[in-house]
């Protein structure tokens, strides 16, 4: 089987993750309160989709 | 290819999965909606969904077929008696998924599922919630326009002793703050 013939340094290691990012959420103002909220899914701070109350936040 | 590949297997053994979609649209049936993981709530879709046609004709037949999946015979009786009548002659998509976000601790995405017909009834707490709230507002406006109007009064108030206090002295002051004299003459319009 082959095999790796030298360990991979530290540097080539990070830099092969440079490339590896993360992604900001696709945020949508809320219709209802303004709050942002991700998209197709009710608001997590006032409970509203498409207008109507989904349920009633805790606070 | 997954060709024909149908459902989810929701990490369970078959039977697991049976008990898990019979105890879900049983919950479903008896509190009109309720909250869960979305891959739950879009199978309990399908499975609620063809109960709740079979339901549509009542028959021996049917309700002893709806009943092999719901163990729980008021729960059979309200399916029938309730829920038919109160959707009517809707064809087809009794229910409604809402995804609701992430869920604290395990990250699941959660989602509410409902029978769409009941959705004003599930709805009411919401409604009574949405009407206080407009109430508030409208209290906290008035509140707004009380304080306004005060300090409409106030301003008055201020005019008449300024004008009082210094009829003769208009012309001087007029040059001077000729910008306060066109304010106050707009207020005194809009009042």
């Amino acid at each position: 089987m082959a095999h790796p013939k030298r360990k991979i340094s530290k540097a080539r290691r990070d830099k092969r993750r440079t490339h590896y990012k993360g992604t900001a959420p696709a945020l949508t103002s809320c219709a209802n309160c303004g709050e942002m909220k991700l998209s197709h899914r009710a608001c997590p701070s006032c409970g509203y989709y498409a207008g109507k109350s989904m349920f009633v936040p805790e606070s | 290819m997954r060709h024909r590949v149908k459902g989810r297997k929701l990490g369970r053994t078959a039977t697991h999965r049976a008990a898990t979609k019979n105890a879900l649209v049983k919950a479903l049936f008896l509190h009109k909606k309720i909250k869960t993981t979305v891959a739950k709530a879009k199978e309990t879709r399908v499975f609620a969904e063809k109960l709740i046609t079979k339901a549509k004709t009542d028959s021996v037949a049917n309700r002893r077929y709806v009943a092999r999946f719901i163990n729980d015979r008021d729960v059979v009786k309200e399916l029938f008696e309730e829920i038919v009548p109160t959707i009517g002659d809707r064809p087809g998509g009794y229910t409604r998924v809402i995804k609701l976000g992430f869920r604290a601790g395990d990250a699941a995405e959660t989602a509410i599922i409902e029978l769409v017909d009941y959705n004003d009834v599930g709805s009411e707490p919401k409604a009574a919630k949405t009407e206080t709230a407009e109430v508030e507002e409208v209290e906290v406006e008035d509140v707004k326009t009380e304080t306004t109007a005060a300090v409409e009064e106030a301003e008055v108030v201020e005019e008449v002793t300024e004008e009082k206090e210094e009829p003769k002295a208009e012309t001087p002051e007029a040059t001077e703050e000729p910008k306060d004299d066109t304010e106050e003459d707009k207020k005194e319009e809009t009042k």
